[in-house]
């Protein structure tokens, strides 16, 4: 299978501090993958690398096969909402749909008008005077209508309302059946995530923590309640995290052969999951490399 | 033709809750032989879900033999769960509805028979499982 991304060693320094530093990923074609982390971990970091509006510090990141923004080529291929969803305030909705036909080879009018219909958009309107969510309609329009080969999305669902959020991931996926796109989004919203995802990254300070397919990772991860006893006598297993109190002992684990059964064992969702790996890493992590 | 619901949280895999709800829908007749399951764009488009996790749910439910899928027209249902449920666990029933009446008069409630119940069904199906694991 092709990678849409794959970075090896990547690593992203502002001024002193590391925003994103060892990030090695590979993420095979034809998948929905969420990105998530506690805010600041590097998640806008590593998507604008791979959209080619950073350069990287150290290592290296290929998107699609190539070098992010190396061509126009390249550039019509990746498509990028970002954070901020900005827009040109001046123009008119319409001739942001115009500006979008002449700069992408892959423009699709059909595509374009029939997501801007569904999300009420008026095509005279000044794109200054839209509404929050309005904005990232309009973003997320000119990203899908220039047909990209992957889409990567930097919080899009923040600013969107339940129901237009919820239109936008049905527009979303049906894209994905229809063109065979592949996706990469950064969300907090795990509930969101676990419906249009089949591939996860967690990044926890500035470092991917983990990263896999859903199933596999949700089939290999186990929640273990028992009498109290110490996790370094768990064999074959890798606590994430344990809570202990006088009498029980509540771990997360990674396990890689069934465990013993002395444990009442239960499946892991994936927010527990994502919750974990987070917590973990907090609670790991010395004041001095929270600092760095 | 049947929609599906998703219980966001329940902690069941999204694919999973599909297959269960077909087969949910095979035992209770709501799907016979010969119908067909919404097509994998219809319930992404429904439930905004990804694809990937209908097909796997649809190629489970194929894997089981319950459903076949027909290049270019959909995935249709082979066979029904119905009949060899309701009347071929009569005594089943009839057994647990004696077993509950039992629980009841020894003063148990419905949480601590529920609780009996999950601990016991958890503690066979360990064993079942380590049994398979030795031969």
């Amino acid at each position: 299978m092709t990678a849409v991304m794959r970075a090896a060693g990547l690593g992203k320094r502002f001024g002193r501090r590391w925003a994103l530093s060892e990030c090695t990923v590979d993420i095979p074609a034809g998948r929905v993958v969420g990105l998530v982390g506690p805010n600041g971990a590097g998640k806008t970091t590593l998507l604008r690398l791979a959209v080619g509006q950073l350069q990287p510090t150290t290592g290296g990141i290929e998107v699609l096969g190539g070098r992010p923004a190396a061509s126009a080529a390249q550039l019509s291929r990746v498509g990028y909402v970002a954070q901020s969803t900005p827009v040109y305030s001046r123009l008119t909705v319409e001739e942001h749909l115009m500006l979008g036909d002449r700069l992408n080879p892959r423009w699709c009018w059909k595509t374009a008008r029939a997501r801007l219909d569904s999300a009420g958009l008026d095509p005279r309107q000044r794109a200054g005077r839209l509404s929050g969510g309005q904005r990232a309609q309009l973003s997320l329009t000119l990203a899908v209508a220039k047909r990209p080969d992957l889409l990567v999305l930097d919080e899009p669902l923040s600013a969107l309302d339940p129901l237009v959020r919820r239109e936008f991931l049905q527009g979303l996926m049906e894209s994905t059946v229809d063109a065979g796109v592949s996706v990469i989004v950064s969300s907090h919203v795990i509930s969101d995530l676990e419906r249009i995802c089949d591939h996860l990254v967690i990044l926890v300070a500035s470092r991917v923590r983990l990263a896999g397919g859903i199933d596999e990772l949700l089939a290999s991860h186990r929640q273990l309640v028992g009498p109290r006893r110490d996790p370094a006598t768990l064999p074959g297993a890798e606590v994430i995290t344990e809570r202990h109190t006088e009498r029980q002992t509540t771990l997360l684990v990674r396990a890689h052969q069934p465990v013993d059964p002395a444990w009442t064992v239960s499946e892991v969702g994936l927010e527990d999951l994502v919750l974990a790996y987070m917590k973990a890493d907090a609670a790991n992590l010395s004041p001095m490399e929270m600092a760095r | 033709m049947i929609e599906f619901l998703l219980h966001p949280g329940s902690g069941v895999a999204p694919y999973l809750q599909i297959v269960q709800q077909v087969r949910q829908a095979l035992r209770l007749g709501v799907l016979r032989e010969g119908d067909q399951l919404p097509t994998i764009k219809a319930v992404v488009a429904q439930l905004a879900i990804n694809p990937n996790t209908v097909l796997k749910a649809y190629r489970e439910l194929e894997h089981e033999g319950l459903v076949q899928p027909r290049p270019g027209a959909g995935t249709f249902v082979l066979r029904s769960l119905a009949d060899d449920t309701v009347a071929a666990h009569e005594p089943l029933r009839v057994d647990l509805r004696a077993w509950l009446h039992r629980a009841r008069g020894e003063g148990l409630d419905d949480d601590s028979i529920e609780a009996l119940f999950w601990t016991t069904f958890r503690a066979a199906h360990r064993e079942a499982a380590s049994k398979e694991d030795m031969t």
